[in-house]
């Protein structure tokens, strides 16, 4: 057993689960949607792109690239919360809900490419 | 993605989850705590809120901007995140920097950077390894003519030298070992700008590498290779279109020329010379007995070039027997007024310092200049940084190695008419030479003349290319000064090659035809107003009907209808 592969895929199935356990809900609702676990989220979908770094092989840049798509997708999504929150006259009304929620389904959508191509990849070698 | 940003990446790893964990720990560590507001009421910090106070926070800004007064525990919290956060960043930066410093990361990016350049460049480039005393002029003389180089050394210190260097245009500068392929292939060895391989390090197996690595990688590039032993000279030339050039040959053939043929070694100076050198005046040495002092491998070539054009030669050397030199050798150094006497000092010509030991070479002249103040005294100086002294101890003449080696190459690159102008001219005798050498100075100012090659094609001379389509032009046309055409340019045609077929000093009514290679010889301003002649359609036709047009389309349609 390798400490860093644990570590490495532990960060990246999270990301997955924190993002869907974020996602799922009525998407036009912010009740159904937790604000600590965007955070959560994001904060982790960030650490598992640092751990991504440095990896020289094709596998290691589609893992960054989909890294990186969830970072862009769960950041658009928490500024445009913030904004509605805070600077927007409306408040958090339903258009951004949906807006907010729609993003963080796609950040969804990279984070599940991830772990399939951990799976994919862990299914390579039979050690 | 280059290696270098890989490499970053990864040592930055650990720094940077360290930066995220901290600020994730501190931003939700604000929209915990419970706060109060301005009514006393509980309230909670959102994340933006949280973030926009950690961020002004950890980057040490400190607005102090809050939307409340905190309460003792968000103060808490506060104090904890101060000092988090600035231990974080002093953590981060400071690996960034330890990475950044890191020689084997520092010669990552030398070595990236360096590639970098290389791969952008866009103008032909010649790649030279060895940057010693040849390598230094040779890389000078090319930076002057505006031509790039890529330079690789072994030695940080010459390469750091290049770096230090005030040419205009800075020749890139690889440290490495140039009998590596792979130091080689980074320096441009395959790119298709590069149109030639100096090799000119000290070892002849890295050079023999460097032709080898050449001719494999890139068969069609121009090897120029320096070579000190026989064997590997006739190996290098054995496969490919390789010139080598033996730097005790070419030298000791150069002051041998000097000795029995002056008018011939002061042309040859010039042709080879660095533009923009002060000219030297002819030398006149005497005939008869020569003193050689050394027989080491330069002594050698030196002792069987004189006495192949019969010039009787006595050869002083401190070791004959291992040495294996000639009958009638004297055994000493030649520093000492008794055995120069014993070697016939009284009757002989002249005297040269050839050994390989600059001292001795000074010590041996200065002796010879006590016993014989009018004797002809030639020195051998090895380092070039010892040039100050032999300058002041006034000889008749000084032979640099660097610089006739390097003279030599620069002149093959920068034009091949110019060697095949030497190699025409080598059966001429000295008197033919003298003539030419006064025709020369005729036309040059105080510095060395300028050659340039005049080739009639479409891209280099259109104005001309065209004229000798339409019309018979004759070389007597070009030398005519394009500002007042009764006058002739101070110019003169050295060589003119047609298909092959090489003609010396071309008379002035030679017809010109397409594709002629003609090579000129003047003064560096003269050269380029002959350029204009041949670029510009409006000047050539001043030139050869003595009218004055203006160079409008519709103008000469007018013209032509008339």
């Amino acid at each position: 057993m390798n400490s860093e592969k644990v570590i490495f895929g532990f960060f990246i199935v999270l990301a997955l689960t924190l993002n869907f356990g974020f996602f799922i809900g009525d998407i036009d609702s912010m009740a159904h949607h937790n604000v600590y676990e965007l955070f959560a989220a994001i904060v982790v979908s960030l650490i598992a792109t640092v751990l991504k770094f440095g990896d020289r092989t094709h596998l290691g840049a589609i893992f960054l690239a989909t890294s990186l798509v969830a970072d862009l997708q769960l950041i658009v999504a928490a500024f445009i919360w913030g904004y509605a929150a805070h600077v927007s006259a409306a408040g958090v009304d339903e258009e951004a809900a949906v807006a907010i929620v729609s993003f963080s389904g796609g950040a969804l959508l990279a984070n599940i490419i991830s772990v399939v191509l951990l799976v994919a990849e862990t299914m390579t070698v039979r050690r | 993605m280059p290696d270098i940003f890989y490499v970053l990446l990864r040592r930055m790893r650990t720094p940077l989850v360290v930066l995220i964990l901290m600020y994730a720990v501190s931003v939700l560590g604000f929209t915990l705590i419970p706060g109060m507001d301005a009514e006393g009421k509980p309230w909670h910090m959102s994340f933006f809120h949280a973030l926009y106070l950690v961020s002004y926070t950890a980057t040490t800004i400190g607005f102090g901007e809050i939307p409340y007064a905190f309460t003792d525990g968000q103060r808490l919290w506060m104090m904890f995140v101060v000092h988090l956060t600035v231990i974080g960043w002093l953590y981060s930066i400071g690996s960034l920097l330890t990475v950044l410093q890191d020689p084997a990361f520092r010669k990552l990016r030398v070595e990236y950077v360096f590639q970098r350049s290389v791969k952008h460049l866009r103008t032909p480039f010649y790649l030279v390894c060895g940057y010693g005393d040849t390598g230094g002029i040779l890389i000078k003389a090319l930076a002057d003519e505006g031509i790039k180089a890529v330079v690789v050394d072994k030695d940080e210190n010459r390469i750091n030298e290049l770096e230090l260097s005030d040419y205009i245009r800075r020749p890139l500068g690889l440290l490495g070992d140039a009998a590596k392929p792979a130091v080689l292939e980074m320096a441009g060895i395959t790119n298709s700008y590069c149109i030639g391989v100096i090799a000119l390090t000290d070892s002849d197996q890295t050079n023999l590498m460097v032709a080898l690595t050449a001719h494999l990688l890139n068969p069609d590039l121009r090897v120029l290779a320096r070579v000190e032993s026989p064997e590997l000279e006739a190996n290098i030339r054995s496969f490919g279109t390789n010139e080598v050039i033996n730097p005790f040959e070419t030298f000791a053939g150069r002051l041998a020329m000097a000795i029995h043929s002056p008018g011939m070694y002061t042309l040859f100076t010039w042709m080879t010379g660095v533009p923009h050198e002060p000219l030297r005046e002819p030398l006149f040495p005497g005939k008869g007995l020569w003193i050689v002092a050394g027989y080491g491998r330069f002594g050698k070539a030196l002792h069987s070039r004189l006495q192949g054009a019969g010039i009787p030669v006595q050869v002083i050397e401190p070791d004959p027997q291992r040495a294996q030199a000639p009958q009638g050798t004297l055994t000493g150094l030649g520093t000492e007024a008794p055995t120069l006497l014993q070697a016939g000092l009284r009757k002989a010509v002249g005297i040269v310092a050839g050994t390989s030991n600059d001292a001795d070479n000074l010590s041996i002249l200065m002796t010879a200049k006590e016993l014989r103040p009018d004797i002809f005294r030639v020195a051998r100086q090895n380092q070039r940084d010892n040039g100050i002294i032999f300058d002041k101890a006034d000889f008749n003449l000084i032979m640099k190695r660097g610089d006739v080696i390097a003279h030599k190459i620069f002149a093959l690159l920068r034009t091949p008419l110019i060697s095949d102008f030497l190699d025409a001219i080598r059966g001429n005798d000295d008197d033919w030479a003298n003539l030419l050498v006064s025709r020369i100075l005729g036309v040059t100012t105080d510095e060395v003349p300028y050659l340039w090659e005049i080739k009639i094609n479409k891209a280099r001379t259109p104005a001309l290319y065209k004229s000798c389509l339409m019309q018979t032009v004759t070389l007597h046309h070009i030398l005519c000064d394009p500002r007042e055409r009764e006058h002739l340019l101070p110019a003169i045609p050295l060589l003119l090659k047609r298909k092959g077929k090489v003609t010396v000093l071309p008379e002035t009514d030679t017809h010109l035809e397409v594709s002629d290679r003609v090579l000129m010889c003047a003064s560096y301003p003269t050269s380029h107003d002959m350029q204009w002649a041949t670029q510009n359609e409006n000047v050539l036709h001043y030139l050869l009907t003595g009218q004055e047009t203006s160079g409008g389309d519709l103008w000469r349609r007018i013209l032509q209808n008339r």
